[in-house]
């Protein structure tokens, strides 16, 4: 079967305006538990890539510039 | 994808996981022996990896003197188990709880202490007094984290154990790893092994429907269970699951140990009280259940009757410390301490020994049936460990395994088994299209819902194993697009693995035990005469999945039969008002 994707809401949230990543962090992307988290190429900010995430907020206390916020999934809130 | 290098190194002793009991088992053997060559194994970041992620609130089970004896706290286990523990592990653990917390506080952990300086217990438990509060408990990773530096314990981040690998003589030989972001082998050869996988959290669906909304650290999947079984090892009372009372949606704990003591109390929907203790059993749950079902629920943990002074200091801990995304659960729905009781309900089922019984089958030095093979915290059979439980058999396992290492010399894994993992491991990501982890995932643990949950009936059970046999064809169809699905598609594995053990190890006791753990609709009494004993499931063989009855080891500390009842007797009589 062909595989289709299918949108999602993103319940962590990163500042861009705070996100240093274009100057080498991935703070955020080391500590999650899930892997979740990733650098967009292209804009050079962290980002959530996938919907798989235990609210349990390493990202959020481990950034040095407080540029993320976690949210209670959607599901869940 | 292109074909993934693989990378082979040798070392003396392997742990697996990096939360809670692996670093300290790897710490410990370092410390017997700093010669030793250790790898540290983590499918994460060990700084931040584990149900310890953020910290913990309190140690569930402190045997700390002049509060308790370890005779007492072996009794109280062995009680709230329905008889059914290996009182020599359980006593492993009880002596070495003390000196554990020592050498934890002595590298800078937290525990509240009064003002001479004394620890200061609580009591949650039926009989004796074991709670150990942490309100400034987040710094544990940051300390093992730098205990793990210091004794220079080399550190594989990001890498998923995903088979054991034995020797002809059947003695462990290393392990199979793929790296989660490259999809990349590392195969590590090692004398012995140590697993500290945690507990299989992802193995029931979260009535919210979210899947990594679980009560476990969703990484932990229950790999461990998987690989000592392929390995030939036994796992023992697997249907002994673990249910939790938690917070409805959030899916965490609310949490009664640290509230209880302030005054704290789980009561129905007319604000009473109808448990006398509020400690995690399988008693327990099944009073929780019946209420729910006896039309009096939700059921909710209730605080409101308390000062403001008290819930501020409940409010700091709870919302600051192991999961402070509690508060920010609490503040969209506008529930607040004060006005209202938070609404709980019963979680999924999973497999964790940390608050239940089940789990890879140990002795008192955490060796498990294979040769070489250890296991540790919430996937190892010891009951009710906890925390602190991962640490002391963490330590019991890492200074047993460096001495065993000193006896042996590396046995030779057999090529075949290698190439055959690397082949499964690789199969998802030879096609282009068909099912997606994530799909396949999802209706695995929707049909142990389904199928699984206590009350446990016999013919849907049936028809569990029947689905999940299905689903184990479909697995030809198992698609992986990239290093991160391929990650999803291997736990998924894990996952299905896990609950057509709980579906067998479920149907083989044919009586009910542990309460609601394991309430057998069709055998509702529980039998002594033909099922006190452990039950042993493992693969024979043929490949099989095959049961076996393993004897109770008689007592160290003997129970009176009138005390063993203790724990069956938590129903508040005539409920009490609310006070
Ligand atoms: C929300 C919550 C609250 C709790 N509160 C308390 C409390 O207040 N007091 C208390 O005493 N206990 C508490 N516990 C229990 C306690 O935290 C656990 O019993 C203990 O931490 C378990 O330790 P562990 O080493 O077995 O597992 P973990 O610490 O969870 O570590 C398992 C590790 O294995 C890794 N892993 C999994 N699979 C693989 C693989 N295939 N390859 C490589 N690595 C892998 C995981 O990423 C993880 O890091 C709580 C547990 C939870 C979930
Ligand atoms: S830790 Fe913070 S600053 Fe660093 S990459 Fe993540 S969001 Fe950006
Ligand atoms: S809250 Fe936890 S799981 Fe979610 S993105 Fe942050 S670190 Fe990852």
């Amino acid at each position: 079967m062909p595989i289709i994707t299918h949108a999602k809401s993103a319940a962590v949230v990163i500042d861009d305006a705070k996100c240093i990543a274009e100057k080498g962090c991935t703070v955020c992307v080391d500590v999650c538990p899930l892997d979740i988290l990733a650098i967009d190429e292209g804009r050079q900010k962290a980002f959530m890539k996938y919907d798989e995430c235990w609210y349990c907020m390493p990202c959020e206390a481990d950034c040095p510039t407080g540029a993320v916020k976690v949210n209670i999934p959607y599901l869940l809130r | 994808m292109s074909e993934p290098k693989t990378e082979i190194i040798e070392t003396d002793l392997l742990v697996i996981g990096g939360g809670t009991g692996g670093p300290m088992a790897a710490i410990k053997a370092k410390e017997a022996n700093p010669k030793l060559r250790v790898v540290l194994m983590e499918k994460a970041n060990v700084k931040r990896s584990g149900a310890i992620s953020m910290g913990m609130d309190g140690l569930n089970n402190a045997v700390v003197p002049g509060y308790a004896t370890p005779e007492q706290y072996v009794k109280e286990i062995t009680v709230a188990n329905d008889g059914i523990v290996n009182q020599k592990a359980v006593m492993a653990y009880a002596t070495g709880s003390f000196p554990m917390i020592q050498y934890l506080d002595k590298l800078g952990v937290k525990f509240e202490k009064d003002g001479s300086g004394e620890y200061n217990m609580r009591k949650v438990h039926h009989m004796g007094t074991y709670v150990l509060p942490m309100p400034e408990g987040h710094n544990v990773k940051k300390v093992l984290y730098r205990q793990l530096r210091r004794l220079q314990v080399a550190v594989t981040n990001r890498y998923m154990a995903t088979r054991l690998l034995k020797g002809a003589d059947g003695r462990i030989a290393g392990a199979v790893g793929v790296n989660t972001r490259t999809s990349e082998f590392l195969v590590v050869k090692a004398k012995a092994v140590i697993l500290a996988c945690g507990a299989a959290g992802r193995l029931g669906l979260p009535a919210s429907g979210y899947m990594f909304g679980t009560y476990e650290n969703a990484a932990n999947c229950g790999d461990g269970y998987a690989m000592a079984y392929h390995a030939g090892a036994e796992l023992a009372n697997l249907e002994c699951y673990q249910i939790n009372p938690l917070i409805k949606d959030y899916n965490g704990p609310s949490c009664a140990y640290v509230t209880g003591p302030f005054g704290g109390f789980t009561a129905n929907n007319k604000g009473d009280r109808f448990i006398e203790c509020d400690y995690w059993s399988g008693q327990m749950m099944l009073e929780f259940w019946r209420e729910l079902q006896s039309g009096n629920g939700p059921v909710y943990l209730k605080m409101d009757h308390l000062a403001e002074e008290t819930i501020s200091e409940i409010e700091t801990i709870l919302h600051t410390n192991e999961r402070p995304s509690r508060g920010r659960f609490h503040e969209r729905r506008g529930n607040d301490y004060r006005k209202q009781p938070v609404e709980m309900h019963i979680s999924e089922i999973g497999f964790c020994s940390g608050h239940s019984a089940s789990g890879v089958a140990v002795d008192e030095f955490a060796r498990t049936t294979v040769p070489g093979l250890y296991a540790v915290g919430d996937m190892a059979s010891v009951p009710h460990n906890y925390m602190l439980g991962a640490f002391v058999n963490g330590g019991i396992a890492g200074a047993d395994a460096a001495e065993y290492c000193a006896n042996v010399d590396l046995a030779a894994h057999d090529e075949g088994h290698l190439a055959a993992e690397k082949e499964r491991v690789l199969a998802p990501t030879r096609r282009e299209d068909g099912l997606t982890p994530h799909e396949m995932e999802f209706k695995t643990r929707r049909l142990v819902n389904d199928y699984l949950e206590p009350p446990k009936v016999t013919a849907k059970m049936r028809i569990g194993q029947r689905r999940f046999a299905e689903i184990r064809d479909d697995l030809s169809a198992l698609c992986a697009r990239d290093p991160h699905e391929l990650l999803r598609a291997l736990e998924m594995q894990t996952i299905l693995d896990c609950a057509d053990m709980a579906a067998a190890a479920s149907l083989y006791r044919t009586e009910s035990r542990w309460g609601f753990y394991h309430l057998r609709v069709d055998h509702p009494e529980t039998n002594d005469d033909e099922w006190f004993c452990h039950t042993a499931l493992y693969k024979d063989e043929n490949g099989q999945m095959a049961h076996a009855k393993r004897a109770v080891d008689p007592y160290i500390v003997p129970v009176e039969a009138d005390e063993m009842a203790a724990y069956h007797q938590l129903r508040v009589k005539t409920p009490a008002a609310a006070e």
